[in-house]
């Protein structure tokens, strides 16, 4: 087990409500791994979605307090389970980073002294276990293997676009094959695991969302996938609490289980964490009904 | 395609406005249709991507102004990835939902609060970010 690997964590809403089986199978994972996840003593919501105005800086202050916050509590890297938020904060870091900044406007505006410095590096929790953990500290964990598993990962947008965002091909993303591998599953390759579910779309225009939701699953099911593992609170909502508004169109679509990552992860090596439901049956069983 | 050019704005002030509201060049867009063609949300929406970005072009505010499509984008990014022009088209859809709000006539409605019951926050507040001008 490596030794020192200390990282901060940036929660977000979502996490703390509707995605608590993300949250605390995530860091039962990371504790086996020997991760330390040290959550900030205060943050707010990140923003959500990184406004695309180029003249208005209001709309990023919320991410600038979160990421203020992680410097003056000593943290030099943080990390994130929600995509959309890995998305909104390290967006908003770069406005400090890149060479046309926002910095000084910024914090002038926030009359900071001495100023945010933009050297916090944001993770997504995705990407942290790629550059620090190896797939075979996975494998050595493994208690109950998935053999006859066959896991389709779904990316969705905000952990691979924009370009500078991108922490895998943004047209071939691969990051999770040789996690999902080292736990035993079959890792199932889909073309559609890199389109968008809809996202906010969905309180407005949930029957379009569902279009989405729909050949989604149906482009996972016919290669052949047992169930999505997804990084997103938001993709879970969508792939899974939209099944029965598609089945209203599509009556022939087979449920899927949506489960988070992190959770088949903590389900292979038995780790206890808070759940409310079983994301691998025991009689791992293609197509069980997993719409809540 | 029908082109109707636009004739209620001195010069070519809408297109300077979306312009300078998303930092893109819009004369850069040779309508190809990448954009449009990949776009998950394009079977819902009134004008395409790509259709937008013309419009735009053609200073064509009223056809702008009651455009639905642009509160159908998910701001997705695949046009922004794909485009052989290096245009970031979501921004520019963006700029069009904030014209239609300093309008004070955004061509969307909310949901209504019994809709949003079962809504996570992360949709919901994401939801709302896009009012936020
Ligand atoms: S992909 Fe780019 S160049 Fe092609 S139509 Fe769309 S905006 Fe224009
Ligand atoms: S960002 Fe918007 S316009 Fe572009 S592909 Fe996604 S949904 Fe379509």
């Amino acid at each position: 087990m490596p030794e020192g690997l200390r990282v901060g964590y940036f929660p977000g809403c979502t996490l703390k409500t509707d995605a608590r089986d993300f949250e605390s199978s995530a860091l039962a994972v990371a504790g086996a791994l020997g991760i330390e996840v040290a959550e900030l003593g205060r943050w707010n919501c990140c923003g959500t979605v990184y406004s695309l105005d180029a003249v208005n800086l209001m709309p990023r202050l919320a991410s600038v307090h979160n990421l203020i916050r992680a410097e003056e509590e000593g943290f030099s890297e943080i990390m994130t389970l929600c995509s959309m938020c890995y998305n909104t904060l390290k967006r908003t870091n770069n406005l400090f980073t890149s060479k046309n900044n926002g910095l000084a406007a910024i914090n002038d505006f926030l009359c900071l002294k001495p100023g945010y410095s933009g050297r916090v590096k944001i993770y997504h929790f995705l990407e942290f276990l790629r550059e620090k953990i190896k797939p075979e500290q996975v494998k050595d964990l493994v208690v109950r293997p998935l053999d006859s598993l066959a896991v389709a990962p779904y990316y969705g947008c905000l952990l691979l676009r924009p370009k500078e965002m991108a922490i895998d091909d943004p047209e071939k993303p691969e990051i999770l094959t040789p996690f999902l591998s080292a736990l035993g599953a079959k890792v199932i390759d889909f073309p559609l695991n890199n389109e968008c579910c809809g996202a906010y779309q969905t309180a407005m225009h949930p029957e379009a969302v569902a279009r989405r939701a729909c050949r989604i699953i149906s482009s996972a099911q016919s290669e052949g996938a047992d169930m999505i593992a997804v990084s997103c609170p938001l993709c879970h909502y969508n792939l899974s609490a939209l099944q029965g508004m598609v089945r209203s169109t599509h009556p022939g679509l087979k449920a899927m289980p949506i489960v988070y990552f992190t959770e088949i992860m903590a389900q292979a090596m038995e780790l206890d964490y808070k759940t409310e439901v079983e994301a691998i049956p025991r009689d791992a069983e293609p197509g069980r009904e997993a719409v809540k | 395609m029908k082109i109707i050019l636009g004739n209620s704005h001195p010069q070519s002030l809408f297109a300077q406005k979306i312009e300078a509201l998303s930092g893109q060049k819009l004369f850069a867009c040779y309508q190809c249709g990448k954009c449009s063609s990949g776009c998950p949300m394009a079977e819902s929406m009134d004008l395409l991507p790509n259709r937008v970005i013309r419009e735009a072009q053609l200073n064509n505010g009223p056809v702008l102004m009651s455009c639905r499509a642009v509160w159908f984008c998910s701001s997705c990014f695949a046009c922004s990835v794909r485009c052989p022009k290096g245009i970031d088209i979501a921004r520019i859809m963006e700029a069009v939902r904030t014209l239609q709000m300093m309008d004070g006539k955004p061509i969307t409605e909310q949901p209504s609060c019994e809709d949003t019951g079962t809504l996570p926050q992360i949709a919901l507040v994401s939801h709302f970010r896009k009012f936020n001008v």
